[in-house]
This record gives structure tokens, sequence and C-alpha cells, in this order.
């Protein structure tokens, strides 16, 4: 991209160096004077009704400063706990999972509070716990709340007949005429997928810092990917009005969306409240697996019909997640808007359905419901092609959408690049050539993300050296700062050295949507497009009587102002930034800029991946794996490949190897050893194309990056399996084991 | 299910002898854990699953520190070398590269920089990875007391999972390994799911010996990981091999038989089923390979 100096370019993050030589500051880091420490004590069953909780042996021993359980949480007053979302649930009447909060405590050491906690009594009256979610949505399946109606929670709805039901939420899409769509079609298949909770696998576990002073505010440290969302919900259990909280910004490791639940930070903030004196809280890794929420399982039935000649006559779909133990993170809402649009399909049928289980609850992970629902639907692609013996990319390529068509939702599709991305991996495979070797085999399929979009305000400071600072409340989960670094530099026509950013606290910062759904590049860009012009429009009002120019002939670049008829006639920001605090001058220049309301910038991503298996172990090699994706414009080129290549070591470990292993509701495998994600030798590196097909609605035409290369990654590596032993694999993960218990059922048949 | 918690209180001794160690031992060793590389000995105290009253730190222990080889004696490694010391070491890349082999997928390197062979067998893990190539490889723990020293072969070591035939006031001071005889090799597989920094579902170390002139097998060791309470032999499987020319019918036999023998568990790293045919295709392939080491033919 020539027209632009700085954006497009490869530039390291700009945290980096401080992550990698130690001194960036998470939340763990932290400490205050007099700091306690606070810990949890937790459920040891599924699902059992609590008889008896007495903390009076916690609360006397030597050291405890204070032991809280639900009576003592201000929010719970009058209100149904299910409506407080992505907070740690402290147990009531009865707890619904194992390792539910029942108590916390603060003490003078950890070791204090780890012994009270072992003093807290809990009499428990256990129930059976549901754990699947077919059994869960039988109507004769006992409800685990009395409260919770389809689509009503807490509030019965007031059509009489309704009961109460574990089915939490359900949406039905219904397009065309589905009967019709399937006697039309020549080949019609239907099969199960089945995928399995999922976890994110962030290096950091989650601690909070949390004080109040004199005036009763609360001031909290933890990593969060909102501070505003997360003041929100803090306020809201602490009963406190939200600006009498504030969250300061800390560095993140690692988020995925799995940082949106606040698992600790409210518990600290109450310790701290009820104590007076400042508390940690920190989660070892167990806790992380065991109440560190997951993605859900899925089981997805799907059918697809098409002529001979392969075009998509109709589709019937059913989505079902298991929420676990709380309805609050509902995946049946994303369902709508990121499944079947990048096909063209005129009759369709959508049912989507969110579950409780006795489980751990459940929250989002990158792309959420969208890579389980095209492990369905990609697969389910493949077996098509196949059985038509069309190409799986041509096929694809068929009937994808195109501009201005109609998505299940009912939404018109803007400009996005389907044709132009899945022809760039049609090309990338010509020239690469096809699979020579014995086990090989290759997979192809494409993802779809729909995004979002937020809002996000900021500030910028040109400064009397002629630099500039940037102020924003996001905090940076994925190098957000480094890409719009580029974007204020591109501005201001400076250099990358030349620009600060700030992420501020709560009470400094302007609002900001949290960083999920790929929207904080996409949606943050223009509030900062915008604070830059508006304060370019000062920075050429003050100079435009020393040019002796018009204001609007000026522009930007090499660190000073320039008349566009000639370059001679210029002025450095520097001297621009200091004559505004002269007697001259118009005061500081401070640039403001907000944005909301932004339609999302779809985006597609294909993926292609070869595997070789071995057939006497069942055990998957990763040979090489590419993905092509629509970004529309990338802003930090080696930052989105960084992105596509984290998401498909992401998508191979879902695949091939993670997965939590449950006991009558309760997580055994709660270590990095059996909880399984692969190392750098598992995967090989992963070759990236991006293509740029602007969007009409961001800013220089991108789009949302992050999520969409998770999508495809599960069909891609099943349909590579598939190619390599003709075994079709419909259950994740694909293990060494499923995989040569595949091969050996059909050596039989 | 782990659980981490914060450590107990323990007394922490670091003596500089063997002969101070083996008598701290002999007063207080059925409360004492030795510590060397730590790395399996830090997480089971972190979860809870020991606590001991003391924990005696052997690393300034001079014998335990001892790496040589002559062509008599064999191979003597210190009880403390850690891995990665001992898998720089000349002799053992040029004569025992099935330990090598073995002792270089342990963990991580960061593990390997840490922990030690004496403390990979010490922990008695059923998947010990070096545990098979020193049971080919004929090992002997030499163990000390106050009382003085007895060799025990490692045939005669592993007793149960955690558990080995060394006695409360007694320590591991090195590990023996005889000189390989001349026209001998063997290697050792595993299969973890994942390609590195895990824990074997099954593993398998072969060795063979052939009697150079009739290229009929001399010698011949099968060693088993994570497929019964212990590492163990398999002498039926042996057996069937000695004294043969190899052939494509023998190894499978042999494959199977050692699939027979093992004692696997299912749990949640894999069924019970399934280790037991890993076996079957370690074995096969360990034996193909360690005839392919020896310029053997083998008939179809």
């Amino acid at each position: 991209m020539a027209k632009y100096s700085v954006v497009g370019k490869r530039i390291p993050r700009i945290d980096a160096l401080s992550k990698v030589t130690g001194t960036a500051i998470y939340s763990g880091d932290v400490t205050l004077p007099d700091m306690l420490y606070g810990k949890v004590c937790r459920s040891p069953h599924a699902h059992a009704i609590i008889r008896r909780l007495d903390v009076t042996k916690a609360r006397s021993l030597e050291g405890v400063m204070a032991v809280i359980t639900a009576s003592d949480v201000p929010g719970y007053k009058n209100r149904s706990p299910l409506l407080l979302v992505e907070m740690p649930h402290l147990a009531q009447e009865k707890v619904v999972y194992a390792a539910q909060p029942v108590a916390v405590v603060a003490a003078t050491s950890i070791e204090i509070a780890e012994k009270a906690v072992g003093l807290i009594e809990v009499e428990y009256e256990e129930l059976p716990p549901v754990l699947d979610v077919l059994e869960s949505m039988k109507p004769e399946t006992p409800p685990i709340y009395p409260d919770l109606y389809t689509n009503f929670i807490a509030r019965p709805p007031t059509d009489k007949d309704s009961k109460p039901s574990n089915i939490a939420y359900h949406i039905s899409v219904n397009r065309g005429d589905l009967e019709a769509g399937f006697r039309e079609a020549d080949l019609i298949i239907e099969n199960t997928f089945r995928t399995q909770p999922i976890h994110h696998g962030y290096l950091e576990p989650f601690a909070a810092v949390a004080k109040a002073d004199v005036n009763g505010k609360v001031t909290i440290w933890t990593q969060t990917q909102g501070v505003f969302t997360a003041r929100q919900m803090i306020a809201e259990f602490l009963g406190l009005p939200p600006t009498q909280v504030k969250l300061v910004p800390v560095e993140i490791g690692g988020a995925f969306g799995g940082k949106s639940y606040l698992p600790l930070a409210p518990l600290c903030a109450l310790l701290a409240m009820k104590t007076g004196r400042p508390v940690r809280m920190e989660m070892s890794r167990d806790e992380v697996l065991r109440d560190g929420r997951p993605a859900p399982g899925s089981v997805t039935t799907i059918k697809i019909g098409v002529t001979k000649k392969g075009y998509i006559t109709a589709a019937s779909a059913t989505f079902i997640y298991d929420a676990g133990g709380f309805p609050e993170m509902s995946h049946t809402m994303f369902v709508r808007g990121n499944t079947f649009s990048q096909y063209k399909i005129p009759n369709i049928k959508i049912e989507a359905f969110d579950v409780l289980t006795n489980t751990v609850p459940v929250t989002y992970y990158r792309a959420p419901s969208t890579p389980q629902s095209h492990f369905a639907i990609e697969s389910q692609m493949d077996l098509i092609s196949r059985a038509l013996g069309m190409d799986p990319l041509q096929f694809r390529i068929q009937n994808s959408t195109a501009e201005g068509d109609t998505t299940p939702s009912g939404e018109i599709l803007p400009k996005v690049g389907f044709k132009e991305t899945l022809e760039r991996m049609a090309e990338y495979l010509r020239q690469k050539g096809s699979l020579q070797g014995e086990n090989r085999g290759r997979g192809v399929a494409c993802g779809f993300w729909h995004g979002a979009a937020g809002s996000f305000g900021a500030y910028v400071n040109v400064n009397i050296d002629g630099t500039v600072t940037l102020v924003i409340g996001v905090t940076d989960v994925s190098g957000s700062r480094t890409s719009i670094a580029q974007i204020v530099a591109e501005e201001f026509g400076i250099p990358m050295e030349a620009v600060s950013i700030v992420v501020g606290d709560t009470d400094t910062a302007p609002w900001s949507s949290p960083s999920v759904g790929s929207q904080t590049i996409y949606s943050l860009s223009h509030a900062v497009y915008r604070a830059c012009q508006d304060a370019k429009d000062q920075l050429r009002r003050l100079a435009s009587p020393r040019l002796g120019v018009p204001a609007s002939e000026i522009e930007f670049a090499n660190g000073q102002a320039i008349f566009k008829g000639d370059t001679q006639k210029s002025i450095p920001l520097a001297a621009l930034g200091r004559s505004s605090l002269g007697f001259r001058g118009e005061g500081p220049i401070v640039g403001r800029g907000s944005i909301a309301g932004l339609p999302p910038a779809p985006s597609v991503a294909v993926h292609a991946v070869d595997v070789e298996v071995d057939k006497e172990t069942g055990k998957v090699k990763v040979l090489s794996y590419a993905v092509a994706q629509d970004v529309g414009l990338a802003i930090n080129p080696m930052s989105i490949e960084g992105q596509i290549q984290g998401a498909v070591t992401q998508g191979i470990g879902w695949a091939l190897m993670e997965g939590y292993v449950f006991d009558r509701g309760k997580v055994q495998n709660t270590t990095f050893l059996d909880y399984r994600m692969p190392t750098a030798t598992d995967v090989p590196m992963i070759d990236t194309m991006l293509v740029e097909v602007g969007s009409t609605t961001g800013i220089y035409g991108l789009r949302h990056v992050g999520e969409p290369p998770m999508v495809g990654t599960l069909a891609a590596v099943a349909n590579a399996i598939h190619s390599a032993t003709g075994v079709r694999l419909k259950t994740l993960p694909m293990t060494p084991e499923a995989i040569l218990k595949g091969i050996k059922k059909q050596g039989k048949s | 299910m782990t659980s981490t918690r914060s450590i107990g209180k323990f007394e922490y001794k670091k003596p500089g002898s063997l002969r101070t160690t083996l008598r701290i031992l002999s007063n207080k060793g059925a409360d004492a854990r030795i510590l060397a590389g730590g790395t399996d000995l830090i997480p089971q105290i972190k979860q809870g699953q020991i606590s001991p009253s003391l924990v005696l730190d052997v690393k300034n222990v001079p014998e335990l520190n001892r790496l040589d080889w002559n062509e008599d004696r064999g191979l003597r490694i210190g009880a403390a070398v850690p891995l990665s010391k001992l898998l720089t070491f000349v002799a053992i890349s040029e004569r025992y590269s099935i330990l090598a082999q073995a002792c270089s997928v342990i963990g991580s390197m960061q593990i390997r920089n840490r922990g030690t062979i004496g403390g990979n067998i010490c922990n008695a893990a059923p998947s010990a990875d070096s545990a098979p190539a020193l049971l080919c490889l004929g090992a002997r723990a030499i163990v000390a007391s106050k009382n003085g020293n007895r060799k025990i072969n490692l045939d005669d070591f592993f007793m149960a999972p955690g558990k080995t035939s060394i006695g409360a006031d007694e320590l591991l001071v090195e590990i023996e390994v005889p000189t390989p005889p001349a026209h001998s090799a063997g290697c050792y597989m595993r299969h973890t799911t994942r390609e590195e920094m895990d824990i074997a579902v099954a593993g398998v170390a072969s060795f063979l010996t052939i009697a150079p002139r009739s290229k009929k097998l001399k010698e011949v060791r099968i060693a088993l990981g994570a497929v019964a309470p212990t590492p163990l032999r398999v002498h039926g499987a042996e057996a069937l091999l000695i004294g043969k020319s190899v052939t494509e019918r023998i190894i499978e036999e042999v494959a199977e038989e050692a699939a027979e023998e093992a004692k696997p568990i299912s749990d949640i790293r894999a069924s019970a089923e399934y280790r037991r045919e890993l076996v079957k295709v370690l074995t096969r392939r360990t034996l193909w390979k360690s005839c392919e080491m020896l310029g053997i033919e083998i008939q179809r």
C-alpha cells in the first residue's frame, strides 16, 4: 500500500520489550501495603442443596479478617443472581456446578486463608447432576432453576402455560420453503456433529487486587477485556453507583474471550470493603481449569440438499450449546449472524438452543459459537463435494454469496471478499500441486465471522515537542496499541516513536466497549481517526496565519504542517504545539473523537491443511497449513499473520487433542499436562495470505481480523483426516485413539 | 484431581558429604524426601500428595555428581546428574544411544536442565522414559546406607507406582550401566498425543545382540513403560526371539506376546485396549529399527 507511510507496515508490537523482559505489570504483580490474601471455598459437588453453611470456626481463626457468603453480597438483595453476568456466583440455596464458590476468606497470609477455607463447614444434600444437553432438554428432566423459563431468565412469562426449563435460550430462523427446497435436491445428506468444552489456554491465571478508600470508593487492578463493562458489573455486585468503582488497567497475559469473566475481582472488592484493607486474590492453574469458564461443547444436526450440478437448494440445522450451570453467556445469539452466511441457500431453517447442565458455566472464546457450528457446516460441505465428485473449493466458490445477498438473519450483505478469498486459495493450491505420499490427505474449509462493533472514545494531545499522546480506555489483548499507534502516526505524518499511547483507568479514559468480537481496531480506529482530524483542524488553524495559506490547504508529513501548493512553506508540529500555549494560541491542542453504531464488516477465511496419519497409532501429523483471509486492509501485516497463526494453532488443539474430561460433572484434567494444548512441535509453519477487499465501513477499508481465522480450522483438519484415511470423524477431539478406532472399523466393513 | 496449595513447613538440609547424608537418613529417613532436580518432588508437595517434614537436598554430595565411563566398569551416572548434562556426555551418544534417546524426550528442555536420571527412576512412575532403556541395558542401582552399599538390578528395582526397593534409610548414589556388548543395538519409541512435553501413553525399548556369523539373536531385551504398575521387561516375548534368525513373522509374534504381557489400565490419557495396541505397534517398530541398526535383513 504505497499510499500510506506507516499504515500497512510490519511493525513489532510496542509492548513486546516490556513483556519479554518481565517489566510489564500484570494483575498478580500489584502489591499494596497491609495487603490481605483472599481464597475461595468451592463446592465439591456438581449439584447439591446446601443444608448448612457455618463459617464461625473459619472466622475465629487467628489472622482471618473476613469471611463472606452469598448473604453478604449487596447485589443479590431483591434480585435473582441469574441476572448478574460474568460474575462468580456465590452459591445461595444450592450449588449447580463443581467448584462453584460457596464462601470467600480474607486473611493476613495465604496459608491462613487456605486453612480457614478448610474450617468452613458445609453440609450438602447431593442431587443427581444433569450432565448431557440432550437429556437436559427433555421435558421430564427436572429444571435446575425453578425461575428459569426459555428466553425469560428469572422473570416468568405472562403465558400461564409456560413451565421452567433447562433450555435458557432458543432461537429459530425460517426463510423460504424448506420442504420445497429439499424436493428440488438430487442429494440430501444429514449428520450429527459433536464438539467438547474447550479452554482458552491463556498463560496468565486470574488475579485481582482491590482496595476501598475512606470515602467508600473501590479501586481494582485486574485483567479484563473491558474496564468499563467490568466496572459496571462489579458495581452491581457491590451495590454501588458505577463511578464509585474504579478499574485500573493492567497488562493481560492472554484472554481470547475468557477474560470478560471476573471470577475474583468482585469478591476481592467486597473483601476490601469489609476489611478496610487491600486484598489480593489469585487463582491457581487448577482453579482456572475448574472455574475459569470454557467454551461450550455442542451437538449439531445438519441437513443439506444439493442439485446434481452442486447448487444448494435447502439447509436445516439444529445447534445445541452446553451452557453449563448458568444461563448468562448465550451462544445461540451468535448463530443467526454467523451461520450459512457465506453460501447462497434459498430455503433455510435454523434452530439453536443454550441448554443448562451441572457443569462449569461457559463463556466466549474466539468467535463464540462459530467454530462449533462451522465444524458441522464445513464437514458437511466436504461430504457433499465428495458425494458429487466436485472439487471442494469449486463447490464453495459456486455457492458463495455476494454483496447484496440476504443472510439467514435477514441482513443484506455488504461487500465481502468471499470469491476473492476462495479463489486466492484455489490458486495457491494449484501452484502447490496435489499432495503426494501414502496416508496423506488435504482438507479445506471456509469460515465466516460477522463481527461486532462497539462504542469508543479517544483523546489526542499534541505535545510541545511535536509528539502525540493518545488516551484510550481499551485494554490491549492482541496488539491493538501498536496498530492504533500506526494510525495516529499516519494521520499526523510523524514516526511511530513520536506516538505514545496511554490506556487510562475508568476515571480518566473515555468510555470504551470491551475488546471482544474483533471489534477493537475496527471501531476504535474510527474514534481515533476522528480525534486526529479534530486535533489536525486545530493545528491547521494555528499554522494558517503563520504560513499565510488557507487552513484547508495544509497537510501533515515528516513532523510538519505543510502547504499543499508549496512544500517549502512548512512549520514543525513542535513549534505549533508550543505556540498553542502562548499568548496568541488557543490553548492546548486536544482532539477528541467518538464512535457508536457502526455496521460490522464481516470477514471470511479459507483454510487448507495437509496431514499425514499414522495408520497403526492414529496419530496425526500436520504437514502444512495455509489460510487466506479477507482482512480489508492490513494495518500491520505482521500482527495479523500472528493472529492467524495463533488462531490456527488453537484450532488444531481443539480439533486433535484438547478437551475437558469430566467425571460426574467434575473436571478431571486440571493441569496443562492433561489439558493438552499443542506446542510449537505440533504445528507446521502456517502460511498466510492477506486478501485486501476493502470494506466500505472501516477506516482505510479495514475489517475484523482476530476471530475469523479460528472458525474454519476444526473442519479443515477433519476433512484432511478423511482424505488421508477415508475415516470421517464427527466428534471432537479427533484423538489418535478415536482415529485408530475408525481405521479399524473401516477395515472390518 | 490435583489442587495446588501453599507448601507446608518443612526442614531443609543440604549436606556436603555422603556420610552426613546417610547419617541423617538413618535417623530421619522415614520422614525425609530426597531433593535433586525437584521436578517431580516439588509439584507433589504443592499438590499435597506428600508432606515431608524434611527435604534433603543431595545436589552437593560429590558421589552423586559423578559421571564417567570406562570399558570395564561401564557408565556410572551419579544420581543427581542433570539429564541435560548426561545428554552432552560423549560416551552416551557414542555407546548408549538408546539411553540418550530415552532421556532426550523427558519433559522439556527446562525440565531436563533440572531433572535427573536418578529422580526419574526413584519417582518410579510407570511412564518414566529412562526406565525401559535402562532395563534393556541391564543397569544396576548402587544404593548406600550407614551400613554399607548394595547393588540392585533394575529388574528388581520398581515395586509399584511411586515405590522402589530402596529402604527409608538408603540413598541412590549412582546408576551403573554396563558397556553394551559388541554387535548390539536398540532403540526406544513412545506414543504421546502431543509431540513434546508430554507423558508416554506407552513406551517400548528393544535391545538386540547378535552372533556376528550366524546373524542369530544371542540376547534380546524388550521393556515396556506406562502399560503396567511398573516399567517391566516382557520375558516371554524376549524368549521367542533368542537363538532365532529374525523374520517378519517372528517379529509379529513377539509384538503380540509383548502386548499380551502388558498390564495396562484405562485412564484419562488412554484406554487399556489402545495401550495394548500401542505396545504391539511400538514393539514391532523398535525391533525393525534395531535390526536395521544392526544391518540384519529381516526375512519376509
